[in-house]
């Protein structure tokens, strides 16, 4: 297939879906840059001048979002760190090292990768008020640190490295942390790119936990945040200014995505073809 | 994966001065990470298990009833409802999912400009939140001023009200879902596309294979194995919906767009009945293990070919 020219009619279609894929978000663009007082008295309006940047002043004045941006941010740097120092530190454990019961831990370790968060969350819920963690970074980014994928993942790469580099550098006199710090862990560097980028795309999207667990709207991340001004849709008074919020959400990560594209595909896909 | 625990044994060296084999203060490595697993993963599990035994609410837990939850779960019209729909919205997205997803990804494996563009725009929506998305599609559905009402009216029809119909509201969430999703599914067989050998296609050159055959013929049976895991991890992924109908029609209208999360949300944060929502999370929680143990088979056959 990939010799031949691509048929006509295969090309057509694909770039009629690819306008489809696009025309929402330019909509939402479009009517980001109109005054909500235009938009209540005609929609069309939108197809004509005038525009304006008041949404985006009113949204910027506000600030409630900027906090919310970073809380995000704090949250999601703060776990892809978490996973990765825990993920490698196990991943050289489980591949390299010989301990009672290991075998057995990684085993149920990898039966962990079978329970969706739906069946702990309640609990979960339950265990952080006992302690009243809620509304504490601490509370939004414990359970994510907690993914076994991460550890499969580092378990595999380390595998994958020849033996004989570490034998060699303990034969030196190394110190186990000496060798998984300073031999091997540079080795791993494709694994953490993929397996940070893709605990901060998670972290960054995740709404039911941050949901239910940051009930102050201090404590917002952008995702619950964005969707706690949803709620009061039905009046369309405030269309262009959601919509502006919602290009101000949108926009930072789609840009993100464009210059790292190859390793946000290569992460999301790994993950999921694990 | 049966091998995947046997060390490849290294020669021992004999000079080696420590002692190596079975020392526990090699488990500090994997300590740290077993503590989250066991404090976020292990003890939660165990602990909604029992508590979807027992009555309990904000303030506590009444007592032991059993099996009492599972069964007034199924006899509760709404949980069933909230399961069908769950299906219905599994069947709508899954099937559509993969369709599309491998036809992009066929007319899009190639080294051109214009396909590697074309990828980028079916894959961006993936980088997305479930809040800009439904906030997105809620604009192209709005009654009055929707996009999709906007571009009926200037085709001379009447707007529809997509996400306040009974039978159109699901439909117009699973469109919004497979917008958002689209693009795992097609990186996934592109992958897969990349793997078929070039000499088949050459030796199909050589034959004069019609563009049909050759993809009937090699490159389909090629991915057969990608399509069902594609398969299996959509219906993982589809089959925990909340965020769509939770933001777009809170469930409704009339319970229609309702799934088992959005249920198990509700009575859990609603209506603060833990022990009867942890029931209907363990029953998720089977229906997904049938899902994932399914995956678990195929990509294992896959490792061991």
């Amino acid at each position: 297939m990939r010799f031949g020219r691509t048929h006509p009619i295969a090309l057509t279609l694909i770039v009629v879906a690819a306008v489809l894929m696009m025309v929402p978000l330019v909509w939402v663009l479009a009517l980001s840059f109109k005054a909500n007082a235009a938009l209540m008295a005609d929609t069309n309006s939108v197809f004509h001048v005038p525009y304006t940047l008041a949404n985006y002043r009113t949204l910027f004045g506000d600030g409630q979002v900027f906090r919310w941006i970073m809380n995000s941010l704090i949250v999601s740097l703060g776990m892809t760190a978490g996973v990765l120092i825990l993920s490698s530190l196990a991943g050289y454990g489980f591949a390299r090292l010989d301990f009672p019961g290991r075998p057995v831990l990684f085993v149920i370790v990898l039966l962990g990768l079978a329970v969706p968060e739906q069946a702990v969350i309640i609990a979960r819920h339950q265990m952080l008020s006992l302690v009243s963690m809620h509304n504490t970074y601490a509370a939004l980014i414990l359970p994510g640190l907690s993914a076994p994928f991460g550890v499969f993942l580092m378990t595999q790469y380390f595998r994958a490295i020849p033996r004989d580099i570490d034998e060699a550098a303990l034969l030196d006199g190394a110190s186990r942390f000496k060798v998984f710090w300073k031999v091997l862990l540079p080795l791993t560097v494709p694994a953490q790119a993929t397996l940070g980028i893709f605990t901060f795309l998670s972290a960054w999207n995740d709404y039911w936990w941050p949901l239910i667990s940051a009930t102050n709207k201090q404590m917002f991340t952008l995702t619950v945040g964005i969707a706690s001004t949803q709620m009061n849709f039905a009046q369309t008074e405030g269309l262009g200014f959601l919509m502006a919020q919602a290009v101000l959400a949108g926009l930072p990560i789609l840009i993100v995505y464009l210059f790292f594209q190859k390793y946000i595909v290569q992460a999301v896909a790994g993950a999921a073809g694990r | 994966m049966a091998d995947a625990f046997s060390e490849p044994t290294a020669p021992i060296p004999v000079a080696l001065p420590r002692k190596r084999r079975g020392d526990w203060t090699n488990a500090l490595f994997v300590l740290p990470y077993l503590i989250v697993f066991v404090a976020m993963i292990a003890v939660p599990l165990g602990w909604g298990m029992w508590l979807s035994t027992t009555k309990s609410d904000l303030f506590g837990t009444e007592g032991f009833v059993g099996l009492a939850n599972f069964t007034r779960l199924l006899g509760d019209p709404i949980f069933l409802e909230t399961v069908w729909n769950t299906f219905y919205f599994v069947l709508l997205t899954v099937p559509a999912l993969a369709v599309i997803g491998l036809a992009l990804a066929l007319v899009l494996n190639r080294e051109a400009r214009w396909a590697a563009v074309l990828r980028t725009i079916f894959f961006a929506s993936t980088v997305l939140s479930v809040t800009v998305v439904t906030l997105v599609w809620r604009l192209v559905f709005l009654p009055d001023s929707g996009l999709l009402s906007v571009v009926t009216r200037a085709l001379g029809g009447t707007p529809v009200a997509f996400l306040n119909s009974e039978t159109l509201a699901m439909p117009a969430i699973a469109i919004t879902t497979i917008w958002w999703c689209i693009g795992l599914p097609m990186v996934l067989f592109l992958a897969a596309l990349q793997q078929v050998p070039r000499s088949l296609y050459e030796a199909a050159a050589l034959d004069h294979a019609s563009r049909w055959r050759t993809l009937t013929r090699i490159t389909l049976p090629a991915i057969r194995r990608t399509f069902a895991l594609v398969l299996i991890i959509e219906v993982i992924l589809q089959f925990q919906l909340f965020g769509q109908p939770q933001l777009m029609t809170l469930g409704g209208p009339n319970n229609a767009t309702r799934p088992i999360v959005l249920f198990i949300y509700e009575t859990g944060w609603r209506q603060w009945e833990l022990g009867y929502a942890s029931a209907a999370a363990q029953m998720l929680f089977a229906m997904i293990l049938i899902a994932a143990m399914a995956q678990y088979w195929l990509s294992s056959r896959k490792e061991a070919r």
